[in-house]
């Protein structure tokens, strides 16, 4: 919905400012996306799907940009490889790079480290949090693992049967449910557990 | 132009999204992903001439027979393999169109481009530009190869190939329009009509036979299409050696409603996708 591919039934998506229903290409350059259910094709290497995909966001220089994101992504072996060919977690990787090729200033990420081994996923998880900080950018991660959730989010939107439950920082969730981590705040809410009498949450940081 | 500094990285510099120029850099960059695709396999490569090489080859014997044995208007000039031949260009153009669309969807790969600064109109302009490219990858060596065997000269068509040409062309790309918004719609379900569309068309365009071979209710159907002229001035042209322009500017003004209805029902299934949420789960 937030990138387009889905029409809220109701209400509207307002991303810097731009109807995500009818002006979405006034953004769509700002954005970028990765989703382990959207792949990038699987014949072409790995150098030419970043080339294609710099061209359509317009980067004029797609040999430096994507150079250096090969770099920053340690991708290099993989460049003349077909991307059908790599492992989950270099897949992963090549997304990322996609992603970021256009340095997006909201980053969406689905499961980014979904059947990763904890190795591969953990340097995933530091690239992300230095990207959000080095740039400012926002990084909107749907995620059911909530350790991760609870190491780079600075706000959680808990979602139930598509509401919202919570919208909190996890640390005044944590407190609000009188638990130790957001794992433990998770169960209790999809098992029906109360949290604790008011509590007074934190302010919560602002997206951009 | 807009970039935003930080660290000691490499920042991209994003040209302005919008305008002609960033139009064409966009269907430019797609149609380079075609290219990729069909370099990365010698076997599609040769798939693109097998077929219609396959085709030529049997009809065009078929003629060498008929020529021989019976009919005196085979004898006049390459009928069926000219039938055979701009059949093709309707048939390949169509599946150019449509399978390169599939692609994405097999590589699951259509979030992405529907999620970058790509147009739906873009991604029809590189679809279209690239079913001519592929056309002209399997049609040339194909007409090559019919004059030197059967004899048979495309080119002795004339200008009218030109505008044959884009009659059927055109047709293609709207057919293609229609199967790739169903197939988006309805997911890979749907792929059967991407393949079948075409030879729907077979029969009511009158490819290998006259119009007036058909029934009385039907001739106006055929003629509604613009194929239909295109293979009626081909017969004209090689048979009695006269040509109607008149017939050719119909047909291209069919095409036109054609394209424009085409585009409109891609754009409307598109938004029902959108709408129902399904161009994420575009499997079978």
């Amino acid at each position: 919905m937030l990138l387009g591919l889905v029409m809220p039934s109701e209400g509207e998506v307002r991303i810097f400012g731009a109807d995500m229903s009818r002006n979405r290409y006034d953004v769509a350059q700002r954005l970028n996306f990765q989703s382990p259910y959207v792949d990038l094709p699987a014949r072409l290497t790995v150098k030419q799907n970043l080339k294609v995909y710099a061209g359509l966001y317009g980067i004029a220089n797609a040999a430096e940009r994507i150079a250096y994101v090969v770099e920053h992504l340690q991708i290099a072996p993989l460049l003349d490889r077909p991307t059908g060919k790599l492992s989950a977690g270099q897949k992963t990787r090549v997304g990322l790079a996609k992603a970021l090729l256009n340095a997006p200033e909201l980053l969406l990420l689905d499961e980014p480290t979904a059947s990763l081994d904890p190795d591969t996923a953990d340097w995933i998880r530091r690239k992300l949090k230095d990207y959000a900080a080095e740039r400012n950018a926002t990084v909107l991660l749907a995620s059911h693992n909530m350790a991760e959730v609870e190491r780079l989010a600075d706000r959680v939107i808990l979602l139930q049967a598509g509401r919202i439950i919570e919208d909190e920082t996890p640390r005044a969730l944590i407190k609000s449910y009188g638990r130790d981590t957001l794992e433990d705040v998770f169960l209790d809410l999809v098992r029906g557990r109360a949290k604790l009498a008011a509590v007074e949450p934190e302010q919560p940081r602002k997206a951009s | 132009m807009s970039t935003s500094p930080s660290g000691n990285g490499v920042e991209p510099v994003l040209l302005s999204p919008s305008g002609i120029s960033a139009s064409f850099r966009r269907v430019w960059a797609l149609v380079h992903r075609y290219v990729y695709l069909l370099r990365s396999s010698g076997v599609r490569l040769v798939e693109l001439i097998y077929w219609p090489f396959l085709q030529m080859l049997t009809w065009g014997f078929l003629q060498k027979y008929l020529a021989e044995t019976s009919s005196p208007l085979m004898q006049a000039a390459g009928v069926l393999i000219g039938s055979v031949l701009l059949w093709d260009i309707l048939f390949r153009s169509k599946i150019g169109f449509s399978t390169t669309f599939i692609e994405e969807m097999w590589s699951r790969n259509l979030g992405n481009l529907l999620t970058s600064p790509l147009r739906p109109y873009e991604l029809v302009a590189a679809l279209s530009l690239w079913s001519i490219i592929r056309l002209g990858v399997s049609m040339v060596p194909v007409a090559i190869a019919a004059y030197f065997i059967f004899g048979f000269n495309l080119l002795t068509l004339g200008l009218p190939l030109a505008v044959f040409f884009c009659v059927l062309v055109l047709t293609s790309w709207s057919l293609g329009l229609i199967s790739a918004g169903v197939i988006l719609r309805y997911g890979l379900g749907a792929e059967e009509l991407a393949w079948s569309l075409a030879f729907l068309l077979l029969p009511l365009c009158c490819v290998y036979y006259p119009v007036s071979v058909l029934p009385d209710w039907l001739q106006p159907v055929a003629l509604a299409l613009p194929p239909t002229h295109v293979f009626e001035g081909m017969r004209s042209i090689l048979l009695h050696h006269t040509f109607d322009p008149m017939d050719l500017w119909w047909a291209l003004a069919l095409n036109a409603i054609y394209l424009a209805a085409g585009y409109a029902t891609f754009s409307w299934f598109l938004s029902r996708a959108r709408i129902n949420g399904t161009l994420l789960q575009l499997g079978e």
